[in-house]
């Protein structure tokens, strides 16, 4: 057993999720990304003397809807709190956040791990302010402040210290986000800071039962890097409890260029956030028709979906996940098989062509020109054997490429069309057999592998166009003929 | 209630203030007297009665999500001591030397 399989490793995920609503949370300024720098500002968001925050309802309706998507009891009365600290990106010196009432308590995240399945359990999700941006890079001799992020909505969802590995907490990342995404209420883009991760990561031997020293871990851009920034903190602490050192409670930033990782801050001078309440917010009683209508209006979840996929059109429980991973794909799927009853093979076409055909020209699925009738008409000409299922794929690659005709047109067009013409067939076996003496000969004398070399040069000559099944029956009955 | 020096560097590192020592003393008898002062309420017997935080008793006061009131950016650097033509300017501080 070498030193690190002693360890159980201790993880539990704070992960903030900036809502895409149109104003922010308590000003009505724009939440555009990208904007050029202090554009978008109202007296609020400067916190000037004298304003008062009011609450966005789409943000309490969004975050309403993560709580009940996350199995979470939803608070019927809500507080906001006032979190206090200094710092040049936060204009009044305090973030308007929850404290003691937060808008979610309890709930989970189902992950599956290895094949296992295992449920996460979230301590509270919270609304509150996201702060400016600094900038340390344009002036030599300034920071410099841009407060178009200050007062962006975002629920904080906070985990409970379940997760035990890396990869567990990639999975609980992997899940929140295709959560969000499907929810709609946050675009899940980690790189544009639009998801952000902190990690409390400690870990302990085997069998212990008290938790030991912990270590936040902030700045990943990206849900691999979540994992590596684990990683690596997971071996800096073992390490250091092998050689008799002691882990100080402490917070890292993690720099993904080289996998380290700095201290920001030690225990002695941590945050003391002196939390009060807001006396600017009312609080916000939430009805139980408010919770119903949300409810009723909410889309079918992923894990909802993926039963449904596997049920009512026995796809595999590996297709359904695959299809119900992304939101855009599984709509895709639920709108092709209003055109045709072949539920696999439109499961088939989206697993495989089309998400390869997307990812070797690097688009997006939004940016795809094929609509889902036309996958159904392919699907319908392999069924009927119109087409081979090369031919198929040559009208998959034109409509692709923009050709907005029927796939049958399309067929015609391209002479994709099989022939069940016995004549032209036999003409074009004719031609192959007689390119090719010499492998005629070496597949008379046993070596039958040569018949696919003769298959090709037919669907070659028949330009795809071929029933490979009648090929092959008429290929072997004229080489019997020969011999 | 006494104020010792842990308190005032307590604050100190708080507020992002730096005292010297004569200013300590002064801050020090000041505090006292506003804490003594604060001291005199907590004869009210206050069991059973809820904190006050809100001044009426209204609730659900939200807004609809529609853009409003935008100020111009010259309007929003207004006010700032220090600025550039986008940004407001700030003493450098970098990442990892918060705190």
């Amino acid at each position: 057993m070498s030193n690190y399989d002693k360890y159980e490793i201790v993880i539990g995920l704070e992960v903030h999720t900036q809502l895409n609503t149109k104003t922010k949370i308590f000003a009505a300024d724009e939440t555009d990304f990208g904007a050029e720098p202090n554009s978008h500002i109202s007296p609020i968001t400067l916190g000037l003397p004298g304003v008062l925050p009011k609450l966005n309802n789409d943000v309490l309706e969004k975050a309403i809807k993560l709580g009940i998507a996350l199995n979470c009891t939803i608070n019927k009365e809500n507080h906001f709190a006032r979190k206090n600290y200094f710092y040049a990106d936060l204009p009044k010196g305090y973030q308007i956040s929850q404290d003691a009432l937060p808008i979610c308590v309890g709930g989970f995240v189902e992950i599956t791990v290895h094949d296992e399945v295992k449920k996460i359990a979230l301590t509270r999700i919270h609304m509150e302010e996201d702060a400016g941006k600094n900038n340390h890079e344009l002036d030599p001799d300034f920071s410099l402040i841009d407060l178009n992020r200050a007062g962006i909505p975002l629920l904080e969802i906070v985990s409970e210290p379940d997760i035990r590995s890396s990869d567990e907490a990639y999975a609980y990342v992997t899940e929140l986000r295709k959560l969000v995404r499907y929810l709609d209420i946050c675009d899940g883009n980690m790189e544009e800071g639009s998801m952000r991760c902190d990690a409390n990561v400690s870990v302990r031997l085997k069998g212990e039962t008290n938790y030991r020293n912990r270590v936040e871990v902030k700045n990943m851009n990206s849900i691999r890097n979540v994992k590596r920034a684990i990683d690596v903190e997971v071996k800096r602490q073992i390490d250091l409890y092998e050689a008799g050192e002691v882990v100080e409670q402490e917070t890292r930033s993690f720099n993904q260029a080289d996998g380290t990782s700095f201290s920001l801050r030690t225990k002695e001078n941590a945050h003391d956030y002196r939390y009060f309440p807001e006396p600017d917010l009312p609080p916000v009683v939430i009805l139980q028709e408010k919770l119903e209508a949300i409810k009723a209006s909410m889309p079918a979840l992923p894990n909802v979906l993926k039963q449904q996929f596997m049920s009512a059109y026995q796809l595999s429980a590996y297709d359904a996940q695959l299809i119900t991973d992304d939101k855009e794909i599984s709509n895709y799927y639920l709108q092709i098989i209003q055109h045709t009853t072949n539920y696999k093979a439109a499961a088939n076409w989206l697993n495989n062509e089309i998400k390869s055909y997307l990812k070797d020209i690097d688009i997006s699925f939004v940016d795809f020109a094929v609509k889902p009738n036309q996958i159904a008409q392919i699907i319908q000409l392999v069924d009927d054997n119109t087409v081979s299922s090369s031919g198929a794929k040559l009208i998959f690659k034109s409509m692709a490429e923009g050709n907005q005709h029927t796939a049958k047109e399309i067929a015609t067009a391209l002479q994709l069309v099989q022939t069940n013409n016995a004549d032209e067939l036999s003409n074009w076996i004719e031609q192959a057999l007689q390119k090719y003496p010499d492998k005629v000969k070496e597949y008379q004398n046993g070596k039958k592998g040569n018949l696919n070399l003769f298959i090709g040069e037919v669907m070659k000559l028949s330009r795809g166009s071929s029933d490979p099944k009648k090929l092959t029956a008429l290929l072997q009955e004229k080489l019997q003929e020969k011999s | 209630m006494q104020v010792n020096d842990e308190i005032i560097d307590k604050l100190s590192n708080l507020t992002k203030l730096t005292f010297n020592p004569q200013e300590k003393v002064a801050i020090k008898s000041d505090l006292e007297k506003i804490l003594n002062f604060m001291e005199k309420l907590n004869e009210l017997d206050t069991t059973g009665v809820e904190p006050l935080i809100y001044i009426n008793e209204d609730v659900n006061v939200v807004r609809a999500d529609e853009v409003h009131y935008p100020i111009s950016k010259e309007a929003a650097l207004m006010n700032a001591p220090l600025k550039n033509a986008d940004y407001i300017k700030v003493p450098k501080f970098v990442k990892g030397t918060k705190y």
